[in-house]
């Protein structure tokens, strides 16, 4: 064993480092200055193909389109958080069979491309003409807008229903029985005590899955509805001007980001109590 | 119509001697003769199966150039260097931010216009048609590394810093460090996001047939088409996709119990 017979004297501060050009320094200037550069040259052709003509031509229809895009994911997401939560009960339900039920849906829904059910519901459902016309359900089913809907509602259903058994599960078994030993009836601890700790951990999730389907939304261009994407690409096919795609991007940036910042705030307020 | 470029279509003529559908061992040749789903002119069976495989390709590609450029991105985004993480985190939110599909035609109307301008440039007068396999690839490329660099900034966060200690005391270089000792550990950990990752690549390759790739949703939509018998075929394709995420799954849990094997037991 080794014994330190002297301390080590105290040393100065390092020297504070001089600035070098390392090579990684050089890569990431490039990069940023390339951003910067691509950045700079995209307004600026922005700005030499502003073309007042197309500005009041597709303006306006950019805006019904951005409007089409948000009213179709509100009511899509709204309706299937209230369709996810039969669905998430069903996934943790003790029944086999209705486990297996909800479970199989969820599987095929998160399964399978949003575009393929799209086709299945749009096109297929058209199989069923005769029968749907029988009773009554064909003039829903022949409408792009609705098919949009009903796929979307179905499709955010399955995740949204993930996202609430997650969260409900993620709740430790404490809770449940210091809400039993309290003799709550199970309604209210599940209203009181186990929803709110639910939501909070489900809250980042819902906001992705809103912006995910803002995103998802731009498929139902393929199927005739003239959502952002939908106007985007008729401006295209009439101008051939490129600017039209990049004016969308610049949209669904906004409204993604935009969107991202809001829940950001919305999580930090809702969830200050468990700030240290 | 060959479904790829030559290297596709090779790899393709390679396959279909294993070809679980239509090949000599096939389960489509099962069915009666002249069903919907048969092989050869008759039935659709070849076609579809086709598309399937140009959407296991696809898939297949884009994995390592995403992983690859999802690497590098996760590695900038936690460099003391300001300028790289800054360069990393406007690619991660531009193509986070747009739709796929907006991204699929932006690459593939954009290619084609720097093409033609190129073209045109170097004095060819004829138009050069652009692969949407290869735009395709480009797209989800793109989007699946800016996925997957965060996926692997978070698990770079997983890893203490003592490893990295560790690594140097040994006297081993930076890369090295990185090469044996980070990255075992960091496929551990982003397993389950890259997964995850992956699943969603494989629906997003439906997204390709928009613009024109055989791929399984647009060959199950001509046989639609064609047939008249729309939610029969789409259901097909909705299955083709199923049993892929399903086999994925399956693949996925058998890497994992691999890797899990050589960790730390806690």
């Amino acid at each position: 064993m080794s014994v330190a017979d002297e301390l080590i004297p105290p040393q100065p501060a390092p020297p504070v480092q001089a600035f070098h050009w390392t090579g990684l320094r050089i890569l990431g200037a490039t990069l940023l200055g390339l951003w910067i550069v691509a950045g700079i040259a995209l307004v600026l052709w922005l700005v030499d193909a502003w073309d007042i003509d197309k500005v009041t031509t597709y303006g306006p229809k950019f805006l019904s389109g951005l409007a089409t895009t948000l009213t179709l994911v509100g009511i899509s997401v709204t309706l299937g958080a209230v369709l996810s939560v039969p669905i998430a009960l069903g996934r943790m339900s003790s029944n086999r069979v209705l486990s297996w039920i909800a479970y199989g849906y969820v599987y095929f829904f998160r399964g399978t491309p949003l575009i393929a059910q799209l086709f299945l519901i749009y096109y297929g459902f058209g199989s069923f003409r005769t029968e749907l016309e029988a009773i009554g359900l064909w003039v829903f089913f022949r409408d792009a807008w609705n098919c949009a809907l009903f796929a979307f509602t179905l499709n955010t259903a399955a995740y949204q229903a993930e996202i609430l058994r997650g969260a409900i599960e993620s709740v430790t078994r404490g809770q449940h029985e210091g809400a039993a030993a309290l003799g709550l009836t199970r309604f209210q601890t599940f209203h009181q005590i186990i929803l709110p700790q639910a939501m909070i951990v489900a809250l980042r999730p819902y906001g992705n899955e809103i912006i995910l389907m803002i995103k998802g939304s731009a498929i139902v261009a393929i199927v005739t509805v003239f959502d952002l994407m939908g106007e985007t690409r008729r401006a295209y096919s009439r101008t051939f001007d490129f600017q039209t795609y990049i004016w969308a991007a610049v949209f669904y940036l906004v409204i993604v980001e935009a969107l991202r910042n809001i829940w950001e705030k919305l999580e930090q307020r809702l969830t200050r109590h468990l700030k240290r | 119509m060959e479904p790829t470029a030559s290297l596709g279509g090779q790899l393709y003529r390679l396959a279909s001697l294993f070809d679980p559908f239509c090949g000599p061992l096939g389960l489509l040749n099962l069915l009666p003769e002249g069903s919907l789903l048969s092989c050869g002119d008759t039935g659709w069976g070849d076609e579809v199966a086709r598309g399937f495989f140009v959407t296991i390709t696809l898939a297949l590609c884009t994995l390592p150039i995403g992983l690859t450029i999802g690497l590098f991105l996760s590695l900038a985004k936690q460099t003391e260097i300001r300028t790289l993480r800054a360069a990393a985190n406007i690619y991660t939110t531009i193509f986070r931010g747009l739709p796929e599909l907006l991204t699929i035609f932006m690459i593939y109307f954009g290619l084609q216009i720097a093409v033609r301008e190129m073209a045109l440039a170097l004095g060819y007068e004829s138009g050069f048609d652009v692969n949407s396999f290869v735009a395709g690839t480009i797209a989800l490329s793109l989007v699946f590394s800016a996925y997957a660099s965060e996926v692997l900034s978070s698990a770079f966060k997983a890893i203490p810093k003592g490893q990295y200690e560790a690594g140097y005391a040994l006297g081993l270089r930076p890369g090295k460090t990185m090469r044996l000792i980070i990255l075992p550990q960091l496929v551990r950990i982003a397993l389950p996001g890259l997964g995850n990752l992956w699943m969603i690549l494989i629906k997003d390759t439906a997204l390709i047939s928009v613009i024109g790739l055989g791929d399984t949703l647009r060959q199950t939509g001509i046989a639609a088409k064609v047939t008249k018998e729309a939610f029969f075929f789409y259901g097909i394709a909705c299955l083709l996709f199923l049993t892929l995420a399903m086999a994925s799954s399956v693949v996925f849990s058998k890497i994992e119990t691999r890797v899990q094997r050589s960790g730390v037991n806690r």
